[in-house]
């Protein structure tokens, strides 16, 4: 893949959206194996972070940046410090901001839920 | 004895789902001497700490709650106390992340101050504590042990932490990778702290609302069967979503894999409630899966009539 | 008479001092198909948002009820598109989950207040929607009981909430579920059913104009009742 001048605008974008320095990712690897949900994602943590430092935007379609639910698992653990959760954050807030909801709430009102996961769902996948 | 006052912000859920959490902690409070003063026109913290870094917007809701803490101070409802006690774990973790937000950032400080016109300015003097710090540095839990009248002797408790209340570790009230305070706390009050695995992995949290429920489902399980590999009774934990999700969840996984058993999943403070010989305030009817067969089992019920 | 100098939708109008928003429009030229009812202050139809020269604040009001003043930036908002949620209210279980199921868009709140700044009932809206999300259906209800339907907070809400059908889905909910049954009510429409009245009304049916205002104008009024005192936080 050729970086151009397009994906480093993206890397740009994220590193400040987030206020993480994404470019000290060395991949070892410590936030996909600390990450509770990595079964369920199409990319792995470090795969979302290496994504973002090629600048490859397709990473905003993945379905792991949404699976992520902000534990910060892999925020206590990185070894350079970043904050992951603030990088997933910053990759959802791309689409949401362009007035896109990653949720349906027909789909939300079809249970009675707890003030807490509707306020927590909708800060998270609505903008 | 003394009571000791201390500003409280309850947030929706224990108003609502969790109305067992607050019950539960409102009565072991004032049996500990402690008095829980709430909020006046207190209002939703988010639930979730926004995290991108040119969003202030979202820090507002948080922030107009400790204005709240210092008019408490202003008007005599309270002498000088700024710690705010908070039970539920999201609302603490919002709380403290944003007072850490804005106290840090002169700048953000004054263009919400600047926004909210009709509310006094923020000054940055609140410190967010939650009930667990208040039973650890405050209390001790050597005098829990002292007040118990109940002992809950042979009682297997595991302890779920979840994600809010340790993580990350500037925010956290114990070592984000080897917590012990729910550990102390299950301990004093005679029952047998039991260890989990997974008692910090995420529960699935907000998936539980729309079409993911099963992401929530699968880690109930695996959460739930750690604690009872380990010889676990029950779960206590701290946070509403935690509890809808591993309590209420339940059933879900059970339809996910047909061997998962259920158990009883309780907040910290009905056990506190049922220590201090408090039934009738530990709120059990709020709980989804049945915890009477347990304590039956472990001859911990006494007063059958408010079942 | 003195002139004051407004803009409606931008375009510059003087119009005489003293008059409301409405007149004032009417007065430049403007003829109101929608956007106008009771002219009282009572119907919320004539919302209208309005700067003021060398104010940064927007502020919001009813066209009836606010004096122009000079160098006002005004524009009317007749209507505010917004979904009301349907229900059958015999079958909606009024829980501490039911106004947050029915409009879940009120977990998006920020508490930013604006909705309250923007009432021009003076109705604490951000209140009654924090009231609604915690599942407080009395509070909410008794916060919202003086709105008018104008749509000014739904207009202004950066979660895009309309709050106004909350809080009349509280108000029923409560009204319904919540409050004391009120027995005299139940009989007196008893006895309208039974016909009981049936004479009396024929007869009424039956008056001249003239006949009818004079025994309005003569009818006995209750004394009004001491303001009940207000309801203690819980």
């Amino acid at each position: 893949m050729q970086i151009d001048e397009k994906n480093v605008n993206f890397l740009k974008k994220v590193e400040e959206l987030s206020g993480e320095k994404i470019t000290l990712c060395e991949q070892c690897g410590i936030c996909t194996t600390s990450c509770p949900m990595v079964d369920e994602m199409d990319f792995t943590p470090a795969g979302i972070m290496r994504a973002v430092q090629i600048g490859d935007e397709t990473i905003i379609e993945s379905k792991a940046i949404w699976v992520c639910a902000s534990c910060f698992s892999c925020t206590v653990r990185c070894p350079r410090g970043i904050d992951l959760s603030k990088v997933t954050e910053a990759l959802r807030q791309l689409t949401l901001r362009k007035n896109v909801d990653h949720i349906d709430l027909k789909e939300v009102k079809k249970e009675k839920l707890p003030a807490i996961a509707v306020v927590s769902a909708l800060r998270k996948f609505t903008g | 004895m003394k009571i000791k006052k201390f500003p409280y912000y309850p947030g929706c859920t224990l108003k609502q789902t969790a109305k067992n959490f607050e019950k539960s902690a409102m009565g072991t409070a004032n049996y500990l001497g402690i008095e829980l003063k709430e909020l006046p026109r207190w209002n939703c913290c988010g639930a979730v700490f926004s995290l991108t870094s040119d969003d202030v917007m979202h820090q507002v809701a948080a922030i107009r709650n400790l204005i709240r803490v210092q008019e408490m101070n202003d008007s005599g409802m309270l002498d000088n106390e700024y710690h705010l006690v908070v039970l539920c774990s999201m609302c603490f973790n919002v709380l403290k992340r944003a007072n850490i937000f804005v106290t840090k950032d002169a700048e953000t400080l004054f263009k919400i101050n600047e926004f909210m016109d009709e509310e006094p300015d923020y000054e940055g003097t609140v410190e967010i504590t939650h009930f667990l710090e208040i039973l650890r540095d405050f209390m001790g839990f050597e005098k829990i042990k002292e007040k118990v009248v109940q002992s809950l002797y042979g009682l297997k408790v595991s302890a779920y932490y979840g994600c809010t209340l340790l993580r990350p570790r500037e925010i956290g009230i114990d070592d984000p990778e080897a917590p012990t305070i729910m550990e102390e706390l299950i301990a004093s009050l005679g029952a047998t702290p039991i260890d989990n695995h997974y008692k910090s992995l995420c529960c699935g949290s907000y998936h539980t609302v729309g079409k993911d429920k099963d992401i929530v489902a699968r880690r109930t399980y695996k959460i739930i069967e750690g604690a009872r590999e380990n010889g676990a009774d029950i779960i206590i934990t701290s946070c509403p979503l935690c509890a809808f999700n591993l309590d209420n969840r339940q059933k879900l996984s059970k339809k996910i894999y047909p061997d998962f058993q259920y158990m009883p999943v309780l907040y910290f403070t009905q056990l506190m409630a049922l220590a201090f010989g408090k039934e009738e305030e530990a709120g059990f009817e709020g709980n989804y899966i049945d915890p009477y067969p347990v304590l039956e089992k472990r001859d911990l019920i006494h007063n059958l009539k408010v079942r | 008479m003195k002139m004051v100098k407004i803009y409606i939708m931008g375009k510059e109008y003087q119009v005489p001092e003293g008059l409301t928003i409405m007149k004032a429009m009417e007065y430049a030229g403007y003829r109101y198909i929608r956007g106008a009812g009771c002219r009282a202050g009572f119907c919320g139809a004539c919302a209208t948002v309005f700067r003021k020269e060398g104010e940064y604040k927007l502020h919001a009001d009813l066209a009836c009820q606010t004096t122009v003043e000079d160098g006002m930036y005004l524009v009317q908002l007749p209507f505010t598109p917004a979904n009301k949620a349907v229900y059958d209210i015999n079958k909606v279980k009024a829980d501490d989950k039911a106004l947050v199921n029915f409009y879940p868009e009120i977990a998006r709140c920020v508490s930013c207040n604006t909705c309250t700044k923007a009432c021009p009932q003076e109705l604490e809206v951000m209140d009654y929607i924090q009231a609604s999300l915690r599942g407080d259906i009395q509070g909410a209800a008794d916060l919202s009981f003086d709105c008018i339907q104008c749509g000014l907070c739904a207009m202004r809400c950066p979660a895009e909430i309309a709050h106004y059908h909350v809080g009349q889905l509280a108000r029923r909910l409560a009204g319904k579920y919540l409050a004391p049954p009120a027995p005299d009510l139940a009989k007196r429409v008893k006895e309208i059913e039974k016909g009981v009245f049936d004479k009396e009304v024929k007869k009424l049916m039956g008056m001249s104009i003239n006949r009818l205002r004079k025994l309005y104008n003569e009818r006995d009024i209750e004394p009004e009742e001491e303001e009940e005192p207000k309801r203690e936080a819980d």
